[in-house]
């Protein structure tokens, strides 16, 4: 039969042809560039604009903000002079000399030189109580710590060339990375995480001992403090603080005892309507007139308990919203397994509404994170305060994008870190829920 | 309801100690070891920070003055920065023992606030500044002009009553600080900008062109800006005062930081200035101070002039001549009493 079909048909394809490529403007980046970018008129035209503003705006900021930037001067005018005889006359450059000069003050404030090391290890050992927090292992630490000790014998080559020291190479910094790196190295599976998160809870004393002083480490006054040290300072003490006031605020409102549940809305409320600005305010002027003469309650502690008040009850109202979000069914089966009221919350409520809040949650974080220039209204030099004294000395009157663009960045450093954070968390969260 | 409990607590116990913590600064400050001094957060020539890190400016050396009049040691001050709104509250509630911070001599601040100013370091007032381009050579051509002007303060009013009285009009351009005056007018969002004529030289010095502006011949207003402390405690008041009247005195019989040692060992002295370096009688004892206390500030800062000199003169980018604040010998109002 096939011998006779075979003569009927002329040709039969014994293999398959060879896949031809798509056709070019399905794929490749004209593809790309037709489906994202022109798929219609009125995308082709957004795209162009969009496109004519950035090379509009782009190479005037690179060329100001790189090209023609200053980095080694002694004041603005000479930052001037220099631009005027590199570049000729009627050019103006970033003059990023003010960043230099002045770095250690916009980090540490008024912080003594020779101790600056004390808020240097803090930091460390601040990302060291956080990773278990965060990750499920202690791999993420030894990268951070293997990082930073590259970063430091860089800068120790670079100075090594240009300046002939070695800078701080052998500070008590490397020191603390490389033993903390190492720890993680050997100690880092999930299974040591209950260890290392009982260093967590025993840093905020370790932290108020190396920033403060005491006993052996030379006493800081709070008056010492400013800068981003402050920054951190405030907004690391109000994260940590108002989570857990928040949950308890939360759960407080929910309660079933009247006073209990009174108590809490009422702090709620209060504290939500009235502006930080107003609590700083009294923190900073009324208390002093209420505490008798001469107690000196320090002022960066009474800004820290008003700023933790202040953010943990818009963290209740947060949390509060994923408690409403679970359903019911979800109390009602912890009560039927026989949980006390404390077991369900943290086995099965808890864990799921925390989950739920995550954006929000991350959301009052950055917040309150910038909320912390509000400090700069009762004095306290914060980065953006420190602007004002800094363009106070006649050598940098005058100076405005530079100083500010600096800040910015770093604020932005950190908001964006805990905005990419909350994502990372929200992904690994729903893969749980996907199993 | 934790504050509100806080709250009824602490007022209590604050009506009860108002009147009690008076009349011992001096022994509270020497017990400290530092002096507690309240500056501006950032004035151009008053109060900054160096590349060092340290505060430093014509306000700042009076706390300096006086920390070296107590202790012999300038570098013994904590300072506080205190903002137009936090000052005297600091200052009322012990937060700060004296305010150093170009704060104009008024009445209600002398007398509602219950606040003893010591003296005048500085004499300054409103003045106006103008683009050279803009023809003006008087303040009194300014009618219909848009002026940038700083919100809330004092010289929003001065404004207002100077334009009032020459029957002329303006537009405000309402800002919050110096710097964002300085962004608006070289912007030509306001014709004027105007403000105390100290600020409005060191904003000028501050331009890429600073010949192309100009400070117009018009004052305005009275700004005497000088230290102060509680009222209450009058040998605090005393010390403070004295302390700024020596550096007065030293300018005027030629005492400066330079030549203090060697005159306070010379044998031939002016009698004025062997009581003032301690050669003579036993002036710091009464004020409970060290005898060569005022021979230590001048050690320390310098006299009234080079103050003014290293921070605001003319060799500095702000270049500020004397005018008021010369000594009265040469022509100013300058002038401290006799030190006997």
């Amino acid at each position: 039969m096939s011998g006779t079909h075979a003569h009927t048909v002329p040709y039969v394809a014994e293999t398959h042809y060879p896949a031809e490529p798509a056709p070019v403007s399905t794929t490749g980046p004209i593809a790309w560039l037709r489906e994202n970018l022109f798929s219609s008129w009125l995308n082709a035209a957004i795209t162009l604009i969009c496109l004519a503003f950035i090379l509009w705006i782009v190479p005037g900021i690179l060329d100001w903000a790189v090209f023609k930037s200053v980095w080694h001067a002694k004041s603005l005018s000479e930052c001037r002079e220099i631009i005027v005889q590199t570049y000729g006359e009627g050019t103006t450059g970033a003059c990023w000399a003010v960043i230099h000069e002045r770095l250690g003050q916009l980090l540490y404030g008024f912080y003594p030189v020779d101790q600056r090391w004390r808020p240097d290890v803090t930091l460390l050992l601040l990302i060291t109580a956080m990773i278990p927090l965060l990750f499920q292992t202690m791999r993420p630490l030894v990268v951070v710590m293997a990082a930073l000790i590259g970063v430091k014998i860089l800068i120790a080559a670079y100075l090594a060339v240009t300046e002939n020291t070695l800078g701080s190479l052998f500070g008590p910094t490397t020191i603390v990375a490389i033993v903390i790196g190492g720890l993680a190295y050997f100690f880092g599976d999930t299974h040591h995480r209950t260890r290392w998160l009982v260093f967590t809870i025993v840093f905020p004393i370790l932290a108020y001992f190396l920033l403060w002083g005491g006993i052996i480490l030379e006493p800081i006054p709070s008056s010492r403090f400013g800068g981003f040290l402050l920054t951190m300072v405030i907004g690391v003490t109000g994260i940590a603080g108002s989570l857990p006031l928040g949950i308890l605020l939360a759960l407080g409102r929910q309660s079933k005892l009247p006073i209990l549940r009174l108590i809490c809305v009422t702090f709620i409320e209060f504290i939500r309507g009235v502006p930080l600005i107003t609590l700083l305010f009294v923190a900073s002027t009324l208390l002093n007139y209420f505490l008798p003469p001469g107690t000196n309650f320090d002022l960066i502690l009474r800004v820290l308990i008003m700023v933790t008040l202040f953010a943990s009850a818009y963290m209740a109202e947060v949390i509060r919203g994923g408690l409403a979000a679970l359903p019911k069914g979800q109390y009602e089966a912890s009560d039927t397994l026989g949980l006390t009221y404390w077991q369900g919350m943290r086995l099965i409520i808890l864990p799921q509404a925390l989950k739920i809040s995550i954006p929000g949650i991350v959301n009052t974080f950055i917040g309150l994170f910038k909320d912390t220039t509000l400090v700069a209204v009762i004095g306290l030099l914060d980065p953006l305060g420190l602007t004002n004294p800094i363009r106070s000395d006649a050598n940098w009157n005058g100076i405005v994008w530079e100083l500010y663009g600096f800040i910015a960045f770093l604020f932005f450093v950190c908001c964006w870190g805990m905005s990419r954070y909350s994502m990372y968390l929200e992904t690994r969260l729903r893969a749980a829920d996907r199993r | 309801m934790k504050l509100i409990k806080l709250a009824t607590v602490a007022a209590v116990a604050g009506v009860c100690a108002t009147t009690g913590v008076q009349a011992q600064t001096l022994a509270q400050t020497k017990e400290a070891g530092h002096l507690k001094c309240g500056i501006n957060t950032g004035l151009v020539g008053f109060a900054f920070t160096d590349d060092q890190g340290n505060w430093q400016g014509f306000d700042v050396a009076l706390c300096k003055a006086v920390a070296a009049a107590i202790f012999g040691d300038p570098g013994a001050v904590e300072y506080t920065s205190l903002t137009g709104k936090t000052r005297f509250t600091a200052l009322a509630s012990g937060e700060v023992d004296l305010l150093s911070r170009n704060t104009t001599w008024t009445l209600t601040r002398d007398v509602d606030l219950k606040l003893t100013f010591v003296g005048v370091n500085y004499y300054d007032g409103q003045g106006f500044m103008v683009p050279k381009a803009l023809g003006v050579t008087s303040a009194l051509e300014l009618d219909g002009a848009t002026v940038c002007i700083q919100t809330g303060t004092t010289t929003e009013l001065n404004l207002a009553d100077y334009f009032r009285a020459n029957n002329m009009s303006y537009e405000p351009v309402p800002i919050e600080t110096n710097a964002e005056a300085q962004q608006k007018y070289l912007a030509d969002a306001c014709d004027v900008y105007t403000t105390d004529a100290s600020g409005l030289a060191a904003t000028r010095a501050s331009f890429e062109d600073p010949s192309a502006h100009m400070i117009l011949p018009e004052i305005i207003s009275k700004e005497p800006l000088g230290p102060v402390v509680r009222q209450g405690d009058d040998e605090w008041a005393d010390i403070n005062r004295w302390v700024l009247n020596a550096l007065l005195i030293a300018e005027e019989k030629g005492v400066t930081k330079a030549n203090v040692k060697d005159m306070a060992s010379s044998s031939d002295l002016d009698p004025e200035v062997a009581r003032l370096l301690g050669v003579e009688g036993d002036y710091g004892s009464m004020l409970g101070l060290p005898k060569d206390w005022a021979a230590n500030v001048i050690a320390a800062v310098g006299n009234y002039g080079e103050v003014f000199d290293e921070y605001l003169g003319p060799d500095t980018p702000i270049g500020l001549e004397r005018g008021l604040n010369a000594l009265y010998t040469d022509g100013g109002i300058q002038y401290a009493p006799p030190f006997r």
